[in-house]
């Protein structure tokens, strides 16, 4: 008897090949093989297939319970765990990690938790306070410390902000070499923190700079990393941080652990995860250490930086979209649109064939054939949805409509979907905006 | 100069779609590409090489089926292709597929010096980032990641545009150094001809874990740290508040407005409250 392979179902992750005592288990081309010779039956491979692709056929062993398809509908950022990885880890308890696999990279303790704050340009990103917040729930599930990085030049004005979002310790670099963002000396300076005071976990925001800096360090360290995560929660036996991210163009959401290095290292999505509160005036333990790098070490200099606002910014990045369809009926329409984005402080954009009809530029146009954007807002004007676009805009945050057709796909995806005359609509919402930000009143 | 770009087959990630009834992904039928952003990576070097001269070696790790991929990246104008195959590679993550890319640049770095490595921002099917930064840190090359726009390039350095949230970041890097490239940095170009009948006739390289001298450790799952536990579907988006604004637009688009303040999804100050959904 030999362990059979539900081609449609595996998924490829090599789970079972590094679960199989006797070696049997391969993958080729990205699909679990089973080699028949060695297939000795202990049914391990079984247990760890997430997505149950593996059967001992004819011997009736525990069934394991179907991935439940409602667990997509069911899931919700805002909860800690879904419940499908929550099975999952429930699942997870009755095995033991091999003693093979144990953590030893570099030492014997990693403790804490660790959030890089990201400080460029004067700013805080906010994403890094929602990780100290996320961070606290993930020490208290381990029972270890919560500790802020900050490295840059001058910054000591952000110490006390990272106390007062609930680090316990913060570590700071600060040294001229690290004035502005660049990845040599900002990966040299959190990599020699690491090593030194060996953290069991360490998150930054998945930002272009979280993105950047954060490979180059886990590949100095040897050590996993996963990349824009958009929920985290700890294993609670194993004490594994549990990283789940989308994947396949979003097409799926997969859980993954680093089992066997140290530490355990993640970019986290910007918005996803809640900001804690803030609390004034808490303290904590200021560590200062030294950067001993030159700037003949590093082989990158900053020529300048050129800032962007809402207007000229760039549509992945944008953080409020007002966008466009052929709705709209002429160019002259535009105007409509603009006002509200100027109000809004946000970015022009369209659609295909808004695009094609000249009214934008291609570099405005969201979709398949375009960007893929996830702002905070998005604000369809007389937009139908089609398919192509929906893929490019459906993960924003808020979601809002205006269209004339009831059937229109795009109600189908928005939180709230208009149905009325958008050359009545829009410009009334304009004014209702405007009054209330002028005036600094939301209600 | 001598260029080098990495690049990866991909499904269409726009043509997968999750199984309803077993919640897995269905893969079959599935057209596979060249990841796009790596044919941003390509176009450069391929212009940069009509530019300033020198060839382009295209590296790419994957099944024997991605020599297809190869073939068609050849038919763009580039000069060699090799393909990193074997089953000990597989299911490597980031860290053990940077490592294997890595060992086969520092094999053609050794025979004649690498100016500058292009790869793409990211793959589409794993959008992770992170083997472009590994590869380079690996040998040692300075970074330069979501680049849009390369300014100037000298026989020692490469001054190039990179896309942050809060605008452009300049950046001059020594050679050699490695992009990782975003699709606003150029404008694809067709293939010419007579690429395209060299490329036909073209048989990329193979390298398997016996031509250069892998470390199993690192490669492969067991040179992986990170592996997956769980797949499952993503969250769908459900429609919300439909509104009818038929009948008095003015006082529904107020009221929708309030509602938005109300809910935090527009703030008066965003700095003064969390920004959360």
């Amino acid at each position: 008897m030999t362990v059979a392979v539900d081609k449609t179902k595996c998924i490829g992750c090599g789970a079972c090949v590094v679960e199989c005592p006797v070696e049997a288990m391969d993958l080729i081309d990205g699909i679990a093989v089973v080699d028949p010779k060695k297939c000795e039956d202990h049914g391990k491979c079984v247990l760890v297939c997430p997505t149950n692709a593996l059967a001992i056929p004819n011997q009736p062993s525990k069934p394991k319970e179907q991935l439940d398809p409602e667990a997509g509908s069911k899931f919700n950022l805002k909860d800690p765990l879904p419940e499908a990885v929550k099975d999952y880890a429930q699942d997870n308890d009755k095995k033991t990690i091999p003693a093979q696999v144990t953590p030893v990279a570099g030492g014997d303790v990693w403790s804490g938790v660790w959030v890089i704050i990201e400080y460029t340009n004067g700013k805080v990103a906010p994403v890094s306070w929602e990780l100290l917040g996320e961070g606290r729930k993930l020490a208290d599930s381990i029972g270890c410390g919560l500790s802020g990085v900050i490295t840059g030049n001058e910054i000591d004005s952000v110490i006390p902000e990272a106390f007062a979002y609930g680090a316990e310790k913060v570590f700071v670099v600060d040294h001229p070499i690290l004035k502005d963002y660049r990845t040599e000396p900002y990966a040299e300076a959190i990599t020699s923190l690491v090593r030194k005071y060996q953290p069991e976990i360490i998150l930054m925001g998945a930002t272009s700079m979280g993105r950047d800096v954060f490979p180059a360090i886990a590949t100095k360290l040897q050590t996993g990393l996963t990349a824009d995560c958009t929920v985290l929660g700890i294993d609670p036996e194993t004490k594994l941080l549990q990283q789940t991210r989308p994947a396949f163009g979003g097409n799926i959401m997969a859980t993954i652990l680093c089992r066997t290095s140290r530490p355990q290292m993640s970019t986290v999505r910007p918005r996803v995860m809640a900001m804690p509160e803030r609390i004034d005036g808490r303290e904590g333990e200021l560590i200062r250490e030294e950067f001993t790098f030159n700037e003949s070490d590093f082989r990158t200099k900053i020529i300048e930086f050129i800032g962007s606002d809402a207007k000229s910014a760039f549509l992945d990045k944008a953080e409020i979209i007002v966008a466009v369809g052929l709705g709209l009926a002429a160019k002259k329409n535009l105007a409509i649109a603009e006002e509200l984005a100027d109000v809004l402080g946000g970015t022009l954009a369209g659609t295909r064939g808004a695009v094609e009809a000249g009214w934008l530029t291609h570099d405005q146009q969201v979709g398949q054939s375009g960007v893929t954007v996830r702002p905070k807002v998005y604000i369809a004007i007389g937009i139908s949805g089609a398919i192509q676009h929906l893929v490019g805009m459906e993960t924003s945050d808020f979601i809002i409509a205006i269209n004339n057709d009831p059937d229109a796909s795009i109600l189908k995806v928005a939180n709230f979907g208009i149905v009325g005359d958008l050359f009545q609509i829009v410009p009334a919402m304009t004014a209702e905006f405007k009054k209330r930000l002028q005036h600094g009143v939301a209600n | 100069m001598n260029f080098v770009v990495c690049l990866k087959q991909v499904p269409d990630t726009s043509e997968v779609r999750i199984d309803p009834v077993t919640n897995t992904l269905m893969r079959e039928g599935v057209p596979s590409i060249i990841n796009p952003y790596d044919a941003h990576g390509l176009e450069e070097a391929i212009r940069l090489k009509e530019k300033v001269g020198g060839k382009v070696t295209i590296v790419c790790m994957g099944p024997p089926q991605a020599k297809e991929a190869l073939k068609k990246a050849m038919s763009y104008g580039a000069d060699r292709a090799i393909l990193l195959s074997d089953r000990a590679f597989g299911g490597s993550d980031s860290l053990a597929t940077a490592y294997i890319l890595s060992m086969a640049l520092q094999k053609l770095h050794e025979t004649e010096p690498i100016d500058l490595v292009f790869a793409g921002k990211e793959a589409i099917d794993g959008d992770t980032a992170q083997t472009g930064p590994g590869i380079a840190q690996r040998l040692g090359f300075p970074q330069l990641t979501y680049a849009i726009k390369v300014r100037e390039l000298t026989e020692t350095s490469i001054t190039v545009e990179r896309k942050t949230e809060s605008g452009r970041q300049v950046v001059q890097a020594q050679l050699p150094a490695l992009l990782t490239v975003e699709k606003e940095l150029n404008d694809l170009s067709y293939a010419s001809l007579p690429n395209m009948m060299k490329a036909a006739a073209y048989e990329p390289e193979t390298w398997d874990a016996k031509t250069l001298p892998f470390d199993v450790k690192q490669m492969g799952l067991k040179g992986s740290p990170t592996s997956v536990s769980r797949i499952f579907a993503p969250p769908g988006r459900s429609g919300g508040e439909i509104i009818d604004a038929s009948k008095d637009p003015a006082s529904i688009a107020a009221t929708v407005v309030q509602k938005l303040f109300q809910s935090n999804v527009i703030m008066v100050n965003p700095l003064a409250k969390g920004g959360k959904r």
